[in-house]
């Protein structure tokens, strides 16, 4: 193709570059804003520059606890995210041999991704405000008094409120694991076969090797997603907030900057965790072509 | 190795995540259709036969024709949002993946560049809500900027709080949607076709409207269906941009479930559902997805 940058360039440039701050630039904003001083408010200018609103979330303002909310939150991710990585790398390699209800699953993973999150939410609280209302009320008929005995609800973080994550977290991983194996060279799999590897073997050290670095993606994916989920949470979680819960509820009461701290803490976990991940990510793919030889020239 | 040993491994690989989606997702959906058609008081729902959640729900339609009865306004508001937001989000996304793609020639910078508009996408939706507020307030940047300049003299009370803000929002959480796939679809268009089109005559223009956005079809669906169901069943954007005051098809949902009318909440979500299935079978007929990974 041509090898002088045209006209089109850099306009195209300029309109990047326009996106980029248009995306980034009122993040950074309440991140500034965040470090007002005792008397400032919640638009600039600034009014001297403290850590004054980040003592005062970590000292609680009598509204919620945001510390409890905070470790929720970060428990659940994790979990969420662990589940995420098992469950997508398996079903990822089931997709490569094929088997029956394939299809069946995909269009499931797909219709699990863009539902309505309100129409999810909705399902999973009455599918346990309903198994609550069997196991308090007709426990005895079904013989399983003995197990419903004090029985109050089924609802909880780790219970609808991982499922209601997991909704939306295991779609991303399958589709990273589509366009992981698109792009993977299966004869390496046979070679390894070839050599009497077992199928165990195989995964453990030719596949796993390879993909790792996109695995750890799904990993990053799988967190993320849940420190910052929503709009599935908000009926399924359950009698407890998660982090993001008691930012949306602040925004309606909250006129003071100590909402735009929490905003800083949360994004600083955010991009604590994608840091983290990608540079475990470029340790890993130079790891891959200090020793790997051509192994991973079909992943990019 | 049998071939019956292989699928029954395949089986147990891909259990677990059909597990979950049976008992987080199918489920739940049988769960709103029934529930939707079962009777509620006050305060509970009663498990008999009733459609009064959708008849409470459009009571009086019919009898204010041809005026719109508020579910048909809330409907028409959500559907011109959606469609506001369908149209910028396409714009922006086709023209920042169109730049990624074809105008960004070292792959390390397209990794790069790709990341930076991938990153917000990893932090909170809400923080990203509110970090809007300082600038569009009443007090805000934009209206000091504004009355700086001496454009206005008053400040602009329809930044915030209103549908623009709505709108705005929605641009900047989900042009991300549109990127990743339509960018997808560029990446994969032959270099070879473009310089043909060139070799042949054809303008820059000529180029895009008979080669690229052709090719770059499959993407562009799927950036839709992405954009259109999240702004469709949206309750959180509107509720905080909106400053709780706008209805949409997502708000109705959540009113009635804050209300623990848990049948006419499942009603509005059938119907919402109903409508968004007809958009994406109408769409998918355009794009098999399968082929697109």
């Amino acid at each position: 193709m041509e090898t002088r940058r045209g006209k089109s360039f850099y306009i195209l440039a300029a309109v990047f570059i326009a996106y980029v701050l248009f995306l980034y630039g009122p993040m950074f904003a309440i991140f500034v804003l965040s470090f007002q001083g005792p008397e400032g408010g919640l638009t600039f200018p600034m009014n001297g520059v403290s850590l004054h609103w980040f003592y005062k979330v970590f000292e609680g303002n009598g509204v919620v606890n945001i510390g409890a909310a905070f470790k929720r939150s970060l428990a659940l991710g994790t979990v969420v995210m662990l589940i995420t990585v098992v469950l997508s790398v398996a079903a990822g390699m089931a997709f490569r041999k094929g088997f029956k209800g394939a299809v069946v699953l995909f269009y499931t993973a797909i219709a699990s991704l863009i539902m309505p999150s309100i129409i999810t939410s909705l399902g999973i609280a009455l599918e346990f405000r309903l198994l609550d209302d069997v196991m308090i009320n007709h426990a005895n008929d079904l013989g399983l008094g003995w197990f419903a005995e004090g029985w109050t609800t089924a609802m909880g973080l780790f219970t609808s409120g991982l499922g209601a994550h997991l909704t939306w977290t295991l779609p991303f991983g399958l589709l990273i694991m589509f366009a992981i194996f698109n792009r993977f060279d299966g004869r390496l799999e046979e070679a390894a076969r070839d050599l009497g590897a077992t199928p165990w073997q195989t995964f453990r050290y030719v596949v796993l090797p390879i993909i790792l670095p996109s695995v750890v993606g799904i990993g990053l994916f799988g967190f993320t997603l849940s420190w910052d989920e929503l709009a599935r949470s908000s009926q399924a979680i359950g009698s407890v907030n998660t982090l993001p819960l008691e930012l949306q509820g602040l925004t309606t009461t909250v006129t003071k900057p100590d909402i735009y701290a929490l905003g800083t803490i949360t994004s600083a976990v955010s991009f604590l965790v994608i840091f983290l991940a990608l540079f475990i990510i470029q340790a890993l793919q130079a790891r891959q072509k200090r020793y790997g030889s051509d192994a991973g020239k079909g992943l990019v | 190795m049998t071939k019956d040993r292989n699928s029954l491994i395949a089986w147990l690989q891909a259990g677990p995540m059909m597990l979950v989606f049976s008992a987080f997702f199918l489920l739940p959906l049988v769960f709103v259709t029934i529930v939707s058609a079962w009777d509620y008081n006050e305060y509970e729902m009663l498990p008999a036969l009733s459609f009064r959640g959708y008849t409470d729900t459009f009571e009086g339609c019919i009898a204010q024709l041809p005026d719109l009865c508020t579910i048909l306004k809330t409907y028409a508001k959500t559907v011109k949002l959606c469609f506001l937001t369908w149209a910028i989000t396409l714009t922006i996304g086709f023209t920042i993946a169109y730049f990624l793609a074809f105008h960004v020639r070292s792959k390390t910078w397209q990794i790069v560049l790709s990341l930076l508009c991938t990153i917000p996408f990893w932090t909170s939706n809400v923080i990203r809500m509110v970090a809007w507020v300082p600038l569009l307030g009443r007090n805000g940047l934009v209206n000091q900027g504004l009355i700086d300049l001496g454009l206005i003299k008053v400040p602009l009370e329809w930044l915030l709080f209103s549908e623009f803000s709505v709108v705005l929002a929605f641009v900047h959480l989900f042009t991300f949607f549109m990127v990743v796939p339509i960018f997808n679809s560029m990446i994969r268009i032959d270099p070879k076709l473009i310089e043909a089109a060139y070799d042949a005559g054809a303008t820059g223009f000529q180029t895009l409207v008979n080669i690229i956005i052709p090719l770059a079809k499959p993407g562009i669906v799927i950036g839709s269906i992405f954009v259109i169901t999240i702004v469709m069943g949206d309750f959180v954007t509107i509720g905080v941009m909106g400053g709780q005051q706008i209805a949409s098809a997502g708000k109705i949902i959540e009113t009635r479930l804050n209300a623990l009318q848990f049948p006419a909440a499942a009603a509005n979500a059938v119907i919402l559902l109903g409508i968004t299935i007809v958009i994406i079978s109408a769409l998918t007929r355009l794009v098999d997805i399968r082929k697109e990974l």
